[in-house]
C-alpha cells in the first residue's frame, strides 16, 4: 500500500460526520412516512384501546399514559415526539452505518465506494428490519400484553443480532466457493447460509402472539406494513444520501490530491 | 472475484488501533442513544415517563415492542 495514496484518505470522523447527517435527513424522512402514513392506523388502534379499557369495570393503570385521562403527553406531543424518534433513530443508524463502512470498506469486493455503502445499507436493511418483521411483526398500541415486555424486548434484541449473524453467514457462504464458481452457485450458497441462521433463529425463539380475536385484522396488517415502509424509507434514504455526502466528499479529495494514485488492494 | 484491483486510492482510512478505539467510543454512544430511543422508560434519561411517552409514536412504527 502506497503511503502516498493514505494521504488523500478522508478521516473516519469525516465519513462519520456524513452517516450522521445522512441519518438525520432518513430520519426525518421517514419521520414523513410515519407520520402521514402511520399516525391514522395508531389513532384507530389508541380508540380502540380505549374502548376496550372503557368496557372493562376496572381500568389496570399499567404507568402506561395514552389510555389515561391526564397523559404526561398529549397525542399532539407524540405525533411531534414520532419526528424526534425517527430522526434519532437514523442518526444512530447513519452513524453504524458509517462506521461498519470505514471498518468494513477494505473487505467489501467491489471496487465502487456508492456500491459498498449501498450494499452494506442493503444488508443492514435485511439482517435488522426485515428478519425480524417476519419474526415479530410490530404491533400497534392496543396489541400486547405489557407483562411480557421484557420477554419480548429480549427476543427482538436476539433476532436483530440473529438477523445481522444471517446477511454476515451469507456472505462468508458466498465467499466460501472456488474462485472461478459461477454467479447463480455464489448466490445460492449466499442464500443458503443466510437461510440456515434464519431457520435456526426462527425455530429456536419464542414465537409470540398477543393479538386478540377482537381487533380487526385488516388495521392490523396495515399497521405492520406501514412500519415496514418507516423502515424501508429510513434504510433507502439512508443509503442514497450517505453515498452522495461520501461521493462528495471523495471527488473532493480527488480534486485536493492531483494526482490519484493507484493502489493496489489484496482482498 | 477472489481478487479485486482497486483502480484508484480507497476513499477509507487505515483501520489503526486509533480508528478501533474511537469507533468503539462511536458506537457504545449511538447504542446508548438506540437504548433512550428504543427502551428506556426514565431509568437512564432521568426524565421520568416524558421521553418515553413523547417517542412513544415512533417506537411503534418503527417495529420496536413497546407495551
Amino acid at each position: 500500500m502506497s503511503l502516498t495514496g493514505r494521504s488523500a484518505a478522508p478521516t473516519y470522523g469525516a465519513i462519520l460526520l456524513r452517516g450522521l447527517l445522512a441519518g438525520l435527513i432518513a430520519g426525518l424522512l421517514s419521520g414523513v412516512f410515519a407520520y402521514s402514513l402511520g399516525e391514522p392506523k395508531v389513532d384507530a388502534a389508541i380508540a380502540i384501546e380505549e374502548a376496550n379499557s372503557q368496557a372493562a369495570a376496572a381500568p389496570a393503570a399499567d404507568g402506561h399514559s395514552h389510555d389515561e385521562e391526564d397523559p404526561l403527553v398529549s397525542r399532539d406531543g407524540q405525533k411531534g415526539g414520532l419526528f424526534l424518534a425517527t430522526a434519532l433513530y437514523g442518526v444512530v443508524m447513519g452513524g453504524l452505518l458509517a462506521t461498519a463502512y470505514t471498518l468494513l470498506r477494505r473487505r467489501l469486493r467491489t471496487s465502487d465506494d456508492s456500491r459498498a455503502a449501498l450494499g452494506l445499507a442493503a444488508a443492514a436493511f435485511v439482517g435488522l428490519v426485515l428478519v425480524p418483521w417476519v419474526k415479530y411483526p410490530p404491533n400497534p398500541p392496543a396489541v400486547g400484553d405489557p407483562s411480557t415486555i421484557n420477554q419480548r424486548t429480549i427476543s427482538y434484541l436476539s433476532i436483530l443480532v440473529i438477523g445481522l449473524v444471517a446477511v454476515w453467514a451469507g456472505v462468508l457462504a458466498s465467499r466460501s466457493l472456488r474462485a472461478g464458481a459461477p454467479e447463480w452457485l455464489r448466490l445460492t450458497a449466499g442464500l443458503a447460509g443466510f437461510l440456515v441462521v434464519v431457520v435456526i433463529g426462527y425455530v429456536l425463539l419464542p414465537n409470540i402472539d398477543e393479538v386478540s380475536d377482537t381487533f380487526p385484522a385488516s388495521l392490523l396488517w396495515n399497521f405492520r406494513v406501514t412500519s415496514l415502509g418507516t423502515q424501508a424509507t429510513l434504510w433507502l434514504s439512508l443509503g442514497i444520501a450517505f453515498t452522495a455526502l461520501l461521493s462528495r466528499l471523495g471527488s473532493r479529495r480527488a480534486a485536493a490530491a492531483e494526482v490519484p494514485e493507484a493502489e493496489s488492494v489484496p482482498v | 472475484m477472489s481478487k479485486v484491483q482497486a483502480v484508484r486510492p480507497l476513499n477509507v482510512p487505515a483501520v489503526s488501533v486509533r480508528v478501533l478505539w474511537t469507533a468503539a467510543a462511536v458506537v457504545a454512544g449511538l447504542l446508548l442513544l438506540a437504548y433512550l430511543v428504543a427502551f428506556d422508560q426514565g431509568a437512564v434519561s432521568q426524565s421520568g415517563m416524558f421521553l418515553h411517552e413523547l417517542m412513544h409514536d415512533g417506537r411503534h412504527l418503527l417495529g420496536v415492542p413497546c407495551h
